[in-house]
């Protein structure tokens, strides 16, 4: 089994998002990058599967500038066997055609039978690209994966539908699957892992820059209309109101 | 037409997400001198056209068809895509529903045209519509526009239309056939089902503590239980709590959990992430506490406060006591 995932670098949960003057996109210079919260779960999954089958290859695969191959290097430490660099500036980059093909280009001859990728990256939130590659390629697709199954030429995946529902769904190999945050604990790399991932392969791609079909006019604050009581004060101030509005404005107590 | 809406079935009825973007569509259609028409399918699709036929869209397409029966996404994604080659639609508007994030963004591939999703917002600007949609998990509102030659894929998130504005009308339906062959089919379903709820049920709470990521780790969830009984209410969370395995699923509020409108929702170290916000944005009072005075939380809390939660959240429960 040759499975690919996809890790994304992307601003994390508590990084700043400074905007740029020109409005266009984040001052990336400021931005604290992690690896994309599912794409954790996807890599996870993949490593599991490649354990459970006893061979095989994981491959870790990201697209972005120098800096994304952090990424890289942490699902290599966590036991990935190699990696691929897309090498790119992704500033203002939105079009997940754009991104998808780009992947698609560099898999063209590695047939991979299974790619996954989150379900969703943190910074553009498209929920696209590993279904649009998947196309591409020619694979069957699912997404929103809660568990998987690997056996027999295919994948069962167990989506999740809307408001609790599940469904199992089999897919024929080559299959790309997008993976949902929880359906698995994400490892932490091994200070082994973390030596031997030094010694891993990272094989650097670097793609011409293609037209994108959806662009960025401009990012900014979302302002709203809703009016909000700030509570101040030191921590006991605080509790005091918090008591009082409770008491006399929502009357819950 | 200019303006093809595609609809999805729920249970024998448009999907609520579906009515909310034909007011996004009409707006459109409004601004823009355009022309609307629905599109139907699936194994309820009469159903469907006829509820469609009384909404204000021009015309409803319906295409019949044994293998659309049960959904699958290489069924579906082939027959948006044929009915977009026949219409030649400019936008094609979807709901953002799970359904849709599974099978649209093939169509997006199969005709290499961009898919704009998860917008709030829509307006017009020089005669080109400019699409409003959160980016960076919330926190930042980013103006889209498509570039090159449509079809365009259009898609908005829950609540970013008030379905109830969905005037009126009567609109005829026209069948509409599309060429599927039970070999493009690649994938195999089970019937749908929910997991055992674990006897919690959050939508009858009146007052909710609701936990995010920000409570810190598992030895943590005490402190936000003490504060729920002190109050007499529930305890909640959200997705990562429960994907970290610190409460059971049956906790977590939000898109792929429930949905609750209690008179209280505390939310105690929640950013405010849509697929959170939309499981209890209907509460009558949200009382948000968060360390980051920026969090989106606060643009729907009714009462905020900037702080640690681990600080206040035993103060607060003694403060009740
Ligand atoms: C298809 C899909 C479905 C999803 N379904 C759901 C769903 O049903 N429910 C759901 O909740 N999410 C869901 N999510 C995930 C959602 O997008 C967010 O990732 C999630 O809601 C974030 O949870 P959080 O606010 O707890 O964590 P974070 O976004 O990490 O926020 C943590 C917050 O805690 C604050 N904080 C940290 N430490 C402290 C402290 N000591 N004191 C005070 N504040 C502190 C931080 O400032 C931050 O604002 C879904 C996502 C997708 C893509
Ligand atoms: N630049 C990228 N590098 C690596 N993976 C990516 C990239 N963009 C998207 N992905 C993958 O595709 C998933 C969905 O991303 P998106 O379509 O942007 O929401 C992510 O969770 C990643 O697994």
């Amino acid at each position: 089994m040759k499975i690919a995932v996809l890790v994304k670098q992307v601003p994390g949960t508590e990084s700043p998002l400074p905007i740029q003057s020109n409005q266009n996109w984040v001052d990336e210079g400021a931005v604290a990058y992690v690896m994309n919260e599912s794409d954790n779960y996807a890599l996870e999954e993949a490593l599991q599967i490649r354990e459970a089958n006893d061979e095989g290859e994981v491959v870790a695969v990201s697209l972005g500038p120098d800096r994304s191959q952090k990424v890289i290097r942490e699902a290599l430490a966590k036991g990935a066997d190699r990696g691929i660099h897309i090498q790119l500036d992704t500033a203002g980059m939105i079009d997940p055609l754009v991104t998808a093909s780009y992947f698609a280009d560099t898999f063209k001859d590695e047939n991979f039978d299974l790619i996954f990728t989150g379900l969703q990256s943190d910074d553009l939130g498209m929920g696209q690209t590993g279904i649009i590659l998947g196309e591409l390629l020619g694979m069957s697709t699912a997404s929103m994966a809660m568990a998987t199954e690997v056996g027999g030429g295919k994948i069962k995946v167990k989506r999740e539908l809307e408001a609790g529902w599940f469904q199992w769904v089999s897919l024929s190999l080559p299959a790309s699957v997008s993976i949902q945050s929880g359906l698995n604990v994400p490892r932490y790399p091994s200070l082994k892992g973390i030596m031997g991932a030094k010694k891993k392969e990272i094989k650097v791609v670097t793609p011409s820059v293609a037209n994108q079909s959806q662009s960025v006019e401009k990012v900014y604050v979302p302002q709203s209309d809703k009016q909000t009581v700030m509570i101040e004060g030191s921590v006991e101030q605080i509790v005091g109101k918090l008591v009082e509005t409770f008491r006399n404005e929502i009357k819950v107590l | 037409m200019d303006i093809l809406i595609v609809l999805e079935d729920s249970n024998g009825k448009i999907h609520r997400m579906g009515l909310e973007s034909i007011v996004g569509a009409q707006k459109m259609a409004e601004e823009l001198g355009l022309s609307i028409g629905a599109l139907v399918m699936g194994a309820n699709v009469d159903l469907l056209a006829e509820e469609a036929s009384g909404l204000n869209v021009g015309e409803v397409l319906k295409v019949e068809n044994e293998l659309l029966s049960t959904y699958s996404a290489d069924g579906y994604a082939e027959t948006v895509k044929q009915v977009i080659e026949q219409e030649n639609p400019t936008y094609v508007i979807f709901g953002h529903t799970y359904q849709v994030r599974d099978y649209a963004p093939k169509v997006s591939a199969k005709l290499m045209k961009p898919f704009i999703v998860d917008n709030v917002s829509v307006t017009t600007n020089g005669g080109n519509s400019v699409f409003t949609k959160l980016m960076f998990n919330g926190k930042l509102f980013s103006d889209v526009t498509p570039t090159g030659d449509g079809p365009y894929l259009i898609s908005f998130q829950s609540a970013a239309f008030s379905s109830e504005k969905a005037d009126v009308g009567s609109a005829p339906v026209r069948d509409c056939t599309v060429n599927l062959d039970v070999s493009m089919i690649r994938t195999e379903s089970e019937e749908p089902f929910q997991e055992e709820a674990g006897g919690i049920d959050l939508t009858s709470a009146d007052i909710i503590v609701s936990v995010g990521r920000g409570i810190g780790k598992e030895g943590n969830i005490p402190l936000a239980k003490e504060l729920a009984q002190a109050l007499g209410g529930e305890l909640a969370s959200s997705r990562p709590v429960v994907d970290a395995g610190w409460l059971p699923a049956a906790h977590q509020i939000g898109s792929s959990g429930q949905s609750v409108s209690p008179k209280m929702y505390l939310a105690l170290g929640i950013s405010g992430a849509i697929q959170h916000v939309v499981g209890m944005k209907g509460s009558k009072n949200i009382v948000a506490i968060n360390k980051d005075p920026e969090a989106p939380i606060f643009e729907i809390a009714d009462y905020g406060v900037v702080g640690d939660v681990l600080e206040i959240i035993p103060k607060l429960t003694e403060g009740i006591q």
